[in-house]
Protein backbone atom coordinates (compact mmCIF):
# COMPACT_ATOMS: atom_id res chain seq x y z
CA UNK A 1 0.00 0.00 0.00
CA UNK A 2 1.24 3.43 -0.93
CA UNK A 3 1.86 6.00 1.80
CA UNK A 4 -0.12 9.23 1.69
CA UNK A 5 1.01 11.45 -1.16
CA UNK A 6 3.95 13.39 0.24
CA UNK A 7 4.13 17.12 -0.24
CA UNK A 8 6.68 18.23 -2.79
CA UNK A 9 8.21 21.42 -1.40
CA UNK A 10 10.85 21.60 -4.14
CA UNK A 11 8.48 23.30 -6.54
CA UNK A 12 7.66 26.09 -4.11
CA UNK A 13 11.34 26.68 -3.38
CA UNK A 14 12.19 26.61 -7.09
CA UNK A 15 9.35 28.98 -7.99
CA UNK A 16 9.90 31.49 -5.18
CA UNK A 17 13.27 32.73 -6.42
CA UNK A 18 12.43 32.82 -10.14
CA UNK A 19 11.29 36.44 -10.35
CA UNK A 20 12.98 37.62 -7.15
CA UNK A 21 16.66 38.27 -7.81
CA UNK A 22 17.27 39.07 -4.12
CA UNK A 23 16.69 35.42 -3.18
CA UNK A 24 19.55 32.94 -3.16
CA UNK A 25 19.69 29.90 -5.44
CA UNK A 26 17.36 27.27 -3.92
CA UNK A 27 19.52 24.72 -2.03
CA UNK A 28 17.52 21.81 -3.50
CA UNK A 29 19.14 22.10 -6.94
CA UNK A 30 22.59 21.08 -8.01
CA UNK A 31 24.97 20.78 -10.93
CA UNK A 32 26.84 17.58 -11.74
CA UNK A 33 29.16 16.29 -8.93
CA UNK A 34 31.55 19.00 -7.78
CA UNK A 35 29.72 21.81 -9.59
CA UNK A 36 27.67 24.73 -8.34
CA UNK A 37 24.19 25.66 -9.55
CA UNK A 38 24.10 29.47 -9.34
CA UNK A 39 24.50 30.23 -13.04
CA UNK A 40 22.54 27.10 -13.89
CA UNK A 41 19.54 28.32 -11.88
CA UNK A 42 19.99 31.80 -13.30
CA UNK A 43 19.32 30.40 -16.79
CA UNK A 44 15.72 29.79 -15.65
CA UNK A 45 15.49 33.21 -13.99
CA UNK A 46 16.71 34.82 -17.17
CA UNK A 47 14.36 32.76 -19.38
CA UNK A 48 11.35 33.77 -17.29
CA UNK A 49 12.10 37.49 -17.16
CA UNK A 50 13.33 37.90 -20.74
CA UNK A 51 10.44 35.92 -22.21
CA UNK A 52 7.90 37.99 -20.26
CA UNK A 53 9.58 41.27 -21.21
CA UNK A 54 9.42 40.08 -24.82
CA UNK A 55 5.76 39.20 -24.35
CA UNK A 56 4.99 42.75 -23.17
CA UNK A 57 7.06 44.18 -26.03
CA UNK A 58 4.97 42.13 -28.46
CA UNK A 59 1.73 43.55 -27.03
CA UNK A 60 3.03 47.15 -26.75
CA UNK A 61 5.32 47.88 -29.75
CA UNK A 62 4.35 51.57 -29.96
CA UNK A 63 5.06 52.11 -26.26
CA UNK A 64 8.45 50.48 -26.77
CA UNK A 65 9.20 52.63 -29.80
CA UNK A 66 8.27 55.79 -27.91
CA UNK A 67 10.31 55.02 -24.79
CA UNK A 68 13.22 53.23 -26.48
CA UNK A 69 14.27 49.66 -25.75
CA UNK A 70 16.24 50.22 -22.57
CA UNK A 71 13.55 52.31 -20.86
CA UNK A 72 10.84 49.88 -21.96
CA UNK A 73 12.66 46.79 -20.74
CA UNK A 74 13.38 48.35 -17.33
CA UNK A 75 9.72 49.40 -16.98
CA UNK A 76 8.54 45.95 -18.07
CA UNK A 77 10.81 44.26 -15.51
CA UNK A 78 9.26 46.32 -12.70
CA UNK A 79 5.81 45.35 -13.91
CA UNK A 80 6.66 41.63 -14.18
CA UNK A 81 7.96 41.64 -10.62
CA UNK A 82 4.80 43.37 -9.35
CA UNK A 83 2.29 41.57 -11.59
CA UNK A 84 3.53 38.33 -13.13
CA UNK A 85 1.11 36.64 -15.55
CA UNK A 86 -1.70 34.52 -14.17
CA UNK A 87 -2.93 33.30 -17.57
CA UNK A 88 -1.00 30.78 -19.62
CA UNK A 89 -2.01 32.68 -22.74
CA UNK A 90 0.62 35.34 -23.28
CA UNK A 91 -1.69 37.43 -25.45
CA UNK A 92 -3.79 37.91 -22.30
CA UNK A 93 -0.79 39.24 -20.37
CA UNK A 94 -0.28 42.93 -19.66
CA UNK A 95 -3.87 44.02 -19.01
CA UNK A 96 -2.61 45.94 -15.97
CA UNK A 97 0.36 47.42 -17.81
CA UNK A 98 -1.38 50.70 -18.87
CA UNK A 99 -2.39 51.40 -15.25
CA UNK A 100 1.16 50.53 -14.16
CA UNK A 101 2.59 52.99 -16.72
CA UNK A 102 0.35 55.69 -15.26
CA UNK A 103 2.00 55.23 -11.85
CA UNK A 104 5.54 54.54 -13.12
CA UNK A 105 7.70 57.34 -11.78
CA UNK A 106 10.03 57.59 -14.78
CA UNK A 107 7.10 57.82 -17.25
CA UNK A 108 5.55 60.91 -15.63
CA UNK A 109 6.91 63.10 -18.42
CA UNK A 110 4.84 61.07 -20.91
CA UNK A 111 1.30 61.46 -19.48
CA UNK A 112 -0.29 60.14 -22.70
CA UNK A 113 1.76 56.92 -22.73
CA UNK A 114 -0.78 54.90 -20.71
CA UNK A 115 -3.56 55.75 -23.18
CA UNK A 116 -1.38 54.70 -26.12
CA UNK A 117 -0.88 51.41 -24.25
CA UNK A 118 -4.66 51.11 -23.79
CA UNK A 119 -5.14 51.38 -27.55
CA UNK A 120 -2.46 48.73 -28.13
CA UNK A 121 -4.15 46.40 -25.62
CA UNK A 122 -7.51 46.98 -27.36
CA UNK A 123 -5.83 46.33 -30.73
CA UNK A 124 -4.65 42.89 -29.58
CA UNK A 125 -8.03 42.04 -28.07
CA UNK A 126 -9.67 42.92 -31.38
CA UNK A 127 -7.07 40.81 -33.22
CA UNK A 128 -7.94 37.68 -31.19
CA UNK A 129 -11.69 38.35 -30.87
CA UNK A 130 -14.23 35.91 -32.30
CA UNK A 131 -14.96 36.29 -36.01
CA UNK A 132 -18.39 37.70 -36.86
CA UNK A 133 -20.11 39.20 -39.88
CA UNK A 134 -20.59 42.94 -39.32
CA UNK A 135 -23.99 44.58 -39.74
CA UNK A 136 -24.46 45.64 -43.36
CA UNK A 137 -25.65 49.00 -44.59
CA UNK A 138 -28.47 47.09 -46.34
CA UNK A 139 -29.82 45.71 -43.04
CA UNK A 140 -29.93 49.20 -41.65
CA UNK A 141 -31.55 50.57 -44.81
CA UNK A 142 -34.25 47.86 -44.60
CA UNK A 143 -35.39 49.15 -41.22
CA UNK A 144 -38.59 51.25 -41.43
CA UNK A 145 -37.51 54.87 -40.84
CA UNK A 146 -40.22 55.43 -38.21
CA UNK A 147 -38.81 52.51 -36.16
CA UNK A 148 -35.15 53.49 -36.45
CA UNK A 149 -35.06 55.34 -33.12
CA UNK A 150 -36.01 52.07 -31.37
CA UNK A 151 -33.22 50.08 -32.99
CA UNK A 152 -30.89 48.28 -30.55
CA UNK A 153 -27.51 46.97 -31.76
CA UNK A 154 -25.23 44.10 -30.76
CA UNK A 155 -21.55 45.04 -30.64
CA UNK A 156 -19.13 43.05 -32.78
CA UNK A 157 -16.85 40.92 -30.51
CA UNK A 158 -13.80 42.92 -31.65
CA UNK A 159 -15.22 46.40 -31.00
CA UNK A 160 -13.40 48.52 -28.41
CA UNK A 161 -13.42 52.23 -27.55
CA UNK A 162 -10.55 54.07 -25.88
CA UNK A 163 -11.08 57.66 -24.72
CA UNK A 164 -8.11 59.89 -24.01
CA UNK A 165 -7.47 63.40 -22.71
CA UNK A 166 -4.45 63.34 -25.05
CA UNK A 167 -3.78 62.74 -28.74
CA UNK A 168 -3.37 59.04 -28.04
CA UNK A 169 -4.83 57.85 -31.37
CA UNK A 170 -2.46 60.01 -33.42
CA UNK A 171 0.54 59.03 -31.28
CA UNK A 172 -0.42 55.34 -31.51
CA UNK A 173 -0.80 55.50 -35.29
CA UNK A 174 2.52 57.32 -35.74
CA UNK A 175 4.42 54.72 -33.71
CA UNK A 176 3.03 51.44 -34.99
CA UNK A 177 5.34 51.46 -38.02
CA UNK A 178 8.92 52.32 -38.88
CA UNK A 179 8.20 55.68 -40.55
CA UNK A 180 9.69 58.78 -38.94
CA UNK A 181 7.39 60.59 -36.50
CA UNK A 182 6.85 64.33 -36.99
CA UNK A 183 5.75 66.86 -34.39
CA UNK A 184 2.52 65.86 -32.64
CA UNK A 185 0.52 68.15 -30.38
CA UNK A 186 -0.15 65.67 -27.58
CA UNK A 187 -2.70 67.87 -25.83
CA UNK A 188 -5.77 67.43 -28.06
CA UNK A 189 -8.25 64.94 -26.57
CA UNK A 190 -8.91 62.01 -28.89
CA UNK A 191 -11.26 59.03 -28.81
CA UNK A 192 -10.39 55.85 -30.69
CA UNK A 193 -12.64 53.16 -32.15
CA UNK A 194 -10.96 49.77 -32.62
CA UNK A 195 -12.71 47.21 -34.85
CA UNK A 196 -11.92 44.12 -36.89
CA UNK A 197 -14.75 43.60 -39.37
CA UNK A 198 -12.65 41.04 -41.28
CA UNK A 199 -8.94 40.11 -41.06
CA UNK A 200 -7.49 43.55 -40.35
CA UNK A 201 -7.71 45.47 -37.09
CA UNK A 202 -8.67 49.09 -37.79
CA UNK A 203 -8.15 52.00 -35.39
CA UNK A 204 -10.23 55.10 -36.16
CA UNK A 205 -10.22 58.54 -34.62
CA UNK A 206 -13.84 59.24 -33.57
CA UNK A 207 -15.42 62.66 -34.19
CA UNK A 208 -16.78 64.65 -31.26
CA UNK A 209 -19.67 62.88 -29.55
CA UNK A 210 -18.87 59.65 -31.39
CA UNK A 211 -17.53 57.81 -28.34
CA UNK A 212 -20.55 58.71 -26.17
CA UNK A 213 -22.87 57.65 -29.01
CA UNK A 214 -21.17 54.27 -29.55
CA UNK A 215 -20.67 53.49 -25.85
CA UNK A 216 -24.38 54.12 -25.35
CA UNK A 217 -25.27 51.76 -28.21
CA UNK A 218 -22.81 49.11 -26.98
CA UNK A 219 -24.42 49.26 -23.54
CA UNK A 220 -27.74 48.35 -25.18
CA UNK A 221 -29.48 51.73 -25.35
CA UNK A 222 -31.59 52.42 -28.43
CA UNK A 223 -30.44 54.54 -31.35
CA UNK A 224 -32.78 57.32 -30.23
CA UNK A 225 -31.41 57.32 -26.70
CA UNK A 226 -27.79 57.16 -27.88
CA UNK A 227 -28.30 60.04 -30.32
CA UNK A 228 -29.96 62.21 -27.66
CA UNK A 229 -27.13 61.49 -25.21
CA UNK A 230 -24.42 62.28 -27.78
CA UNK A 231 -26.13 65.55 -28.74
CA UNK A 232 -26.46 66.55 -25.12
CA UNK A 233 -22.71 65.96 -24.56
CA UNK A 234 -21.58 67.41 -27.91
CA UNK A 235 -24.05 69.77 -29.63
CA UNK A 236 -21.99 69.49 -32.84
CA UNK A 237 -22.47 65.70 -33.00
CA UNK A 238 -23.42 64.63 -36.53
CA UNK A 239 -25.86 61.71 -36.23
CA UNK A 240 -25.87 60.75 -39.93
CA UNK A 241 -22.05 60.67 -40.01
CA UNK A 242 -22.03 58.72 -36.73
CA UNK A 243 -24.31 56.02 -38.14
CA UNK A 244 -22.41 55.85 -41.44
CA UNK A 245 -19.12 55.62 -39.53
CA UNK A 246 -20.21 52.76 -37.28
CA UNK A 247 -21.45 50.74 -40.27
CA UNK A 248 -18.26 51.40 -42.21
CA UNK A 249 -16.14 50.39 -39.21
CA UNK A 250 -18.11 47.17 -38.67
CA UNK A 251 -18.67 48.00 -35.01
CA UNK A 252 -21.92 46.01 -34.71
CA UNK A 253 -23.25 42.66 -35.87
CA UNK A 254 -27.03 42.80 -35.53
CA UNK A 255 -29.90 45.20 -35.14
CA UNK A 256 -33.19 44.49 -33.40
CA UNK A 257 -36.30 46.57 -32.99
CA UNK A 258 -37.22 45.44 -29.50
CA UNK A 259 -40.71 45.96 -28.11
CA UNK A 260 -42.47 48.91 -29.73
CA UNK B 1 -22.22 -4.02 -46.03
CA UNK B 2 -23.23 -2.18 -49.19
CA UNK B 3 -21.09 0.52 -50.73
CA UNK B 4 -23.91 3.02 -50.26
CA UNK B 5 -24.05 2.34 -46.52
CA UNK B 6 -20.28 2.56 -46.29
CA UNK B 7 -20.15 5.89 -48.07
CA UNK B 8 -22.99 7.06 -45.84
CA UNK B 9 -20.90 6.15 -42.81
CA UNK B 10 -17.97 8.04 -44.20
CA UNK B 11 -20.14 11.06 -44.74
CA UNK B 12 -21.23 11.14 -41.11
CA UNK B 13 -17.62 10.88 -39.97
CA UNK B 14 -16.58 13.65 -42.35
CA UNK B 15 -13.33 15.35 -41.53
CA UNK B 16 -13.04 19.09 -41.80
CA UNK B 17 -9.55 18.70 -43.24
CA UNK B 18 -7.80 16.10 -45.39
CA UNK B 19 -6.15 13.16 -43.62
CA UNK B 20 -2.38 12.98 -44.24
CA UNK B 21 0.19 10.45 -43.13
CA UNK B 22 3.31 11.86 -41.49
CA UNK B 23 5.28 8.69 -40.83
CA UNK B 24 8.10 9.39 -43.30
CA UNK B 25 7.97 13.16 -43.21
CA UNK B 26 10.10 16.02 -41.97
CA UNK B 27 8.56 19.37 -41.08
CA UNK B 28 9.22 22.72 -39.47
CA UNK B 29 7.78 25.16 -36.97
CA UNK B 30 5.04 27.28 -38.55
CA UNK B 31 5.71 31.01 -38.20
CA UNK B 32 3.09 33.51 -39.41
CA UNK B 33 5.64 35.67 -41.17
CA UNK B 34 6.34 32.70 -43.47
CA UNK B 35 2.71 32.21 -44.49
CA UNK B 36 2.85 34.09 -47.83
CA UNK B 37 6.06 32.24 -48.84
CA UNK B 38 4.61 28.88 -47.78
CA UNK B 39 1.40 29.49 -49.74
CA UNK B 40 3.50 30.58 -52.76
CA UNK B 41 5.34 27.25 -52.63
CA UNK B 42 2.00 25.45 -52.84
CA UNK B 43 1.38 22.07 -51.30
CA UNK B 44 4.63 20.57 -50.04
CA UNK B 45 5.79 17.21 -48.82
CA UNK B 46 6.15 17.80 -45.09
CA UNK B 47 4.30 18.97 -42.02
CA UNK B 48 4.09 22.03 -39.81
CA UNK B 49 4.12 22.26 -36.05
CA UNK B 50 2.35 24.97 -34.07
CA UNK B 51 2.36 25.90 -30.40
CA UNK B 52 -1.18 25.22 -29.24
CA UNK B 53 -1.39 28.31 -27.02
CA UNK B 54 -0.99 30.68 -29.98
CA UNK B 55 -4.33 29.41 -31.31
CA UNK B 56 -6.32 29.62 -28.11
CA UNK B 57 -7.82 33.01 -28.95
CA UNK B 58 -11.47 33.07 -30.05
CA UNK B 59 -10.82 34.03 -33.67
CA UNK B 60 -8.94 36.35 -35.97
CA UNK B 61 -5.84 36.05 -38.16
CA UNK B 62 -4.12 33.21 -36.22
CA UNK B 63 -6.94 30.79 -36.99
CA UNK B 64 -7.16 31.94 -40.59
CA UNK B 65 -3.43 31.32 -41.04
CA UNK B 66 -3.57 27.88 -39.46
CA UNK B 67 -6.60 26.90 -41.53
CA UNK B 68 -4.80 27.96 -44.70
CA UNK B 69 -1.79 25.79 -43.84
CA UNK B 70 -3.86 22.86 -42.59
CA UNK B 71 -5.87 22.64 -45.81
CA UNK B 72 -2.81 21.34 -47.68
CA UNK B 73 -0.60 19.87 -44.95
CA UNK B 74 -0.60 17.70 -41.86
CA UNK B 75 0.06 19.60 -38.66
CA UNK B 76 1.52 18.74 -35.31
CA UNK B 77 -0.10 20.39 -32.29
CA UNK B 78 2.58 21.07 -29.68
CA UNK B 79 1.39 22.19 -26.25
CA UNK B 80 3.78 24.31 -24.23
CA UNK B 81 2.15 25.12 -20.91
CA UNK B 82 -0.06 22.26 -19.70
CA UNK B 83 2.33 21.99 -16.71
CA UNK B 84 2.14 18.18 -16.81
CA UNK B 85 5.22 17.98 -14.59
CA UNK B 86 3.80 20.30 -11.94
CA UNK B 87 2.50 19.39 -8.48
CA UNK B 88 -0.90 20.99 -8.96
CA UNK B 89 -3.96 19.54 -10.71
CA UNK B 90 -4.16 20.34 -14.42
CA UNK B 91 -6.05 23.51 -15.29
CA UNK B 92 -9.40 22.28 -16.60
CA UNK B 93 -10.03 25.38 -18.68
CA UNK B 94 -6.68 24.97 -20.39
CA UNK B 95 -7.29 21.28 -20.95
CA UNK B 96 -10.66 22.07 -22.55
CA UNK B 97 -9.03 24.63 -24.87
CA UNK B 98 -6.41 22.06 -25.84
CA UNK B 99 -9.03 19.44 -26.59
CA UNK B 100 -11.01 21.94 -28.69
CA UNK B 101 -7.94 22.57 -30.86
CA UNK B 102 -7.38 18.85 -31.36
CA UNK B 103 -11.00 18.53 -32.50
CA UNK B 104 -10.89 21.61 -34.69
CA UNK B 105 -7.61 21.03 -36.55
CA UNK B 106 -7.37 17.22 -36.58
CA UNK B 107 -3.59 17.20 -36.08
CA UNK B 108 -1.51 14.19 -37.14
CA UNK B 109 0.59 14.54 -33.98
CA UNK B 110 -0.22 15.92 -30.52
CA UNK B 111 2.51 16.54 -27.95
CA UNK B 112 3.33 18.22 -24.63
CA UNK B 113 6.36 18.62 -22.37
CA UNK B 114 7.70 16.84 -19.33
CA UNK B 115 7.99 20.13 -17.46
CA UNK B 116 5.99 22.63 -15.41
CA UNK B 117 5.39 26.32 -15.92
CA UNK B 118 2.68 27.36 -13.45
CA UNK B 119 2.91 27.52 -9.68
CA UNK B 120 -0.11 28.59 -7.64
CA UNK B 121 -1.37 31.65 -9.52
CA UNK B 122 1.78 32.53 -11.46
CA UNK B 123 2.56 31.47 -15.03
CA UNK B 124 6.32 31.57 -15.59
CA UNK B 125 6.38 31.06 -19.36
CA UNK B 126 9.32 28.66 -19.20
CA UNK B 127 9.70 24.89 -19.22
CA UNK B 128 10.88 24.24 -15.66
CA UNK B 129 12.54 21.01 -14.50
CA UNK B 130 11.16 18.55 -11.94
CA UNK B 131 12.62 16.07 -9.47
CA UNK B 132 12.47 12.44 -10.61
CA UNK B 133 10.96 10.53 -7.68
CA UNK B 134 8.15 8.02 -7.16
CA UNK B 135 5.93 10.86 -5.92
CA UNK B 136 6.45 13.06 -8.98
CA UNK B 137 6.15 10.02 -11.27
CA UNK B 138 2.68 9.26 -9.89
CA UNK B 139 1.54 12.80 -10.42
CA UNK B 140 2.91 13.05 -13.97
CA UNK B 141 1.19 9.75 -14.88
CA UNK B 142 -2.12 11.07 -13.51
CA UNK B 143 -1.72 14.21 -15.60
CA UNK B 144 -0.81 12.35 -18.79
CA UNK B 145 -3.82 10.07 -18.31
CA UNK B 146 -6.05 13.08 -17.79
CA UNK B 147 -4.83 14.71 -21.02
CA UNK B 148 -5.23 11.48 -23.00
CA UNK B 149 -8.75 10.99 -21.64
CA UNK B 150 -9.62 14.52 -22.71
CA UNK B 151 -8.21 14.35 -26.24
CA UNK B 152 -9.21 10.68 -26.70
CA UNK B 153 -5.88 9.74 -28.27
CA UNK B 154 -2.31 9.09 -27.11
CA UNK B 155 -0.14 12.07 -26.27
CA UNK B 156 3.53 12.32 -27.23
CA UNK B 157 5.50 13.47 -24.17
CA UNK B 158 8.75 15.35 -24.83
CA UNK B 159 12.01 14.84 -22.92
CA UNK B 160 13.26 18.16 -21.49
CA UNK B 161 16.51 20.06 -21.80
CA UNK B 162 17.77 20.97 -18.32
CA UNK B 163 20.54 23.02 -16.74
CA UNK B 164 20.48 21.54 -13.21
CA UNK B 165 19.11 18.60 -11.29
CA UNK B 166 17.35 18.06 -7.95
CA UNK B 167 19.24 16.49 -5.05
CA UNK B 168 16.13 14.51 -4.15
CA UNK B 169 15.86 12.73 -7.55
CA UNK B 170 16.02 8.96 -7.15
CA UNK B 171 16.00 7.83 -10.78
CA UNK B 172 17.49 8.69 -14.14
CA UNK B 173 15.43 10.74 -16.59
CA UNK B 174 15.30 7.84 -19.05
CA UNK B 175 13.90 5.53 -16.37
CA UNK B 176 11.35 8.18 -15.33
CA UNK B 177 10.21 8.62 -18.93
CA UNK B 178 10.11 4.89 -19.62
CA UNK B 179 7.89 4.34 -16.58
CA UNK B 180 5.51 7.14 -17.63
CA UNK B 181 5.14 5.52 -21.05
CA UNK B 182 4.56 2.09 -19.48
CA UNK B 183 1.99 3.34 -16.96
CA UNK B 184 0.02 5.61 -19.30
CA UNK B 185 0.53 4.12 -22.75
CA UNK B 186 1.60 7.53 -24.02
CA UNK B 187 3.98 7.98 -26.92
CA UNK B 188 7.18 9.99 -26.73
CA UNK B 189 8.57 12.98 -28.54
CA UNK B 190 12.35 12.55 -28.60
CA UNK B 191 14.07 15.94 -28.76
CA UNK B 192 17.61 15.07 -29.78
CA UNK B 193 18.87 18.60 -29.27
CA UNK B 194 17.51 18.41 -25.71
CA UNK B 195 19.42 15.16 -25.20
CA UNK B 196 22.63 16.75 -26.46
CA UNK B 197 22.11 19.93 -24.37
CA UNK B 198 21.33 17.97 -21.19
CA UNK B 199 24.17 15.48 -21.76
CA UNK B 200 26.65 18.33 -22.10
CA UNK B 201 25.24 20.20 -19.10
CA UNK B 202 25.08 17.18 -16.78
CA UNK B 203 28.24 15.54 -18.15
CA UNK B 204 26.59 12.28 -19.22
CA UNK B 205 26.84 10.41 -22.51
CA UNK B 206 24.17 11.30 -25.08
CA UNK B 207 24.63 7.90 -26.71
CA UNK B 208 24.06 6.12 -23.44
CA UNK B 209 20.95 8.22 -22.78
CA UNK B 210 19.62 7.31 -26.23
CA UNK B 211 20.37 3.62 -25.70
CA UNK B 212 18.30 3.77 -22.49
CA UNK B 213 15.46 5.70 -24.13
CA UNK B 214 12.41 3.61 -25.15
CA UNK B 215 12.79 4.28 -28.88
CA UNK B 216 9.88 2.01 -29.77
CA UNK B 217 7.58 4.60 -28.14
CA UNK B 218 8.88 7.55 -30.15
CA UNK B 219 6.28 9.07 -32.48
CA UNK B 220 8.12 12.28 -33.32
CA UNK B 221 11.64 13.71 -33.21
CA UNK B 222 12.59 17.33 -32.60
CA UNK B 223 15.79 18.94 -33.84
CA UNK B 224 16.82 22.52 -33.03
CA UNK B 225 19.75 24.86 -32.51
CA UNK B 226 21.34 25.70 -29.17
CA UNK B 227 23.58 28.43 -27.76
CA UNK B 228 26.70 28.29 -25.61
CA UNK B 229 27.26 29.81 -22.17
CA UNK B 230 29.39 28.85 -19.18
CA UNK B 231 28.55 27.46 -15.74
CA UNK B 232 29.87 28.58 -12.31
CA UNK B 233 33.21 26.88 -12.98
CA UNK B 234 33.64 28.42 -16.43
CA UNK B 235 32.83 25.19 -18.24
CA UNK B 236 30.47 24.85 -21.19
CA UNK B 237 26.74 25.16 -20.46
CA UNK B 238 24.43 24.73 -23.47
CA UNK B 239 21.19 26.68 -23.74
CA UNK B 240 18.19 25.26 -25.61
CA UNK B 241 17.65 28.47 -27.54
CA UNK B 242 15.96 27.36 -30.82
CA UNK B 243 17.58 30.37 -32.47
CA UNK B 244 19.85 28.86 -35.10
CA UNK B 245 20.60 25.84 -37.31
CA UNK B 246 20.84 22.31 -35.91
CA UNK B 247 24.39 21.59 -34.67
CA UNK B 248 26.52 18.93 -36.40
CA UNK B 249 26.72 16.53 -33.42
CA UNK B 250 22.91 16.66 -33.15
CA UNK B 251 22.59 15.73 -36.85
CA UNK B 252 24.96 12.80 -36.22
CA UNK B 253 22.91 11.54 -33.27
CA UNK B 254 19.77 11.95 -35.36
CA UNK B 255 21.17 9.86 -38.20
CA UNK B 256 22.15 7.12 -35.73
CA UNK B 257 18.61 7.02 -34.36
CA UNK B 258 16.97 6.90 -37.78
CA UNK B 259 19.41 4.20 -38.91
CA UNK B 260 18.40 2.17 -35.86
CA UNK B 261 14.64 2.85 -35.82
CA UNK B 262 13.70 3.64 -39.42
CA UNK B 263 11.84 6.85 -40.39
CA UNK B 264 10.15 8.83 -37.58
CA UNK B 265 8.35 12.16 -38.24
CA UNK B 266 10.98 14.83 -37.64
CA UNK B 267 10.52 18.48 -36.90
CA UNK B 268 12.95 21.40 -37.10
CA UNK B 269 12.15 23.90 -34.34
CA UNK B 270 13.18 27.52 -34.80
CA UNK B 271 11.51 30.01 -32.44
CA UNK B 272 13.86 32.97 -32.11
CA UNK B 273 16.00 34.94 -34.63
CA UNK B 274 13.66 33.38 -37.16
CA UNK B 275 15.23 33.23 -40.63
CA UNK B 276 13.50 33.58 -44.00
CA UNK B 277 11.35 30.65 -45.11
CA UNK B 278 13.98 29.22 -47.54
CA UNK B 279 16.47 28.72 -44.67
CA UNK B 280 13.95 26.88 -42.50
CA UNK B 281 12.71 24.89 -45.51
CA UNK B 282 16.32 23.82 -46.27
CA UNK B 283 16.82 22.56 -42.68
CA UNK B 284 13.66 20.47 -42.98
CA UNK B 285 14.85 19.21 -46.39
CA UNK B 286 18.12 18.07 -44.78
CA UNK B 287 16.14 16.01 -42.25
CA UNK B 288 13.92 14.70 -45.05
CA UNK B 289 16.99 13.54 -47.00
CA UNK B 290 18.12 11.45 -44.00
CA UNK B 291 14.61 9.99 -43.57
CA UNK B 292 14.48 9.12 -47.27
CA UNK B 293 17.90 7.50 -47.22
CA UNK B 294 16.92 5.12 -44.42
CA UNK B 295 13.52 4.46 -45.89
CA UNK B 296 15.31 3.27 -49.05
CA UNK B 297 17.83 1.27 -47.02
CA UNK B 298 15.01 -0.43 -45.13
CA UNK B 299 13.41 -1.37 -48.45
CA UNK B 300 16.74 -2.67 -49.83
CA UNK B 301 17.31 -4.76 -46.72
CA UNK B 302 13.83 -6.26 -47.06
CA UNK B 303 14.36 -7.11 -50.75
Amino acid sequence: MLPLEPEIPSYAAFAAALVDATRATPPIVTGPPGKGAVKRYNVYRNNVTVSLVNALAAVYPAVQRITGDEFFRAMARFHIRATPPSSRLLFEYGRDFPAFIETYEYARGLPWLADVARIERAWLDAYHAADAEPLSAASLAATPPERLADAVFTAHPATRIVRSRFSAVTIFAANRNEAPVGQIDAGTPEDGLITRPDAEVIVRHLPEGGAVFLESLISGQSLGEAAALALRCSPSFDLAAGIAGMIQAGAFTTLSLGAA
Amino acid sequence: MSAAVLSGLHATEAHRFPVFRVRDLAGSSFKHEHLPAILDDGRQRGFFEVHAENYMGAGGPPHRALEAVRRDHPISLHGVCMSIGGPEPLDRTHLARFRALVERYEPALVSEHLAWSTHQTTYFNDLLPLPYTDATLGRVCDHVNQVQDAIRRPLLLENPSTYLSFSESTMAETEFIRRIAEHTGCGLLLDINNVFVSATNHRFSALEYLSNFPLDRVGEIHLAGHAEQTDDEGDLLLIDSHDGPVADPVWKLYELIIARSGPIPTLIEWDSNIPGWPVLRAEAAAAQAILDRYKRDARDAAA
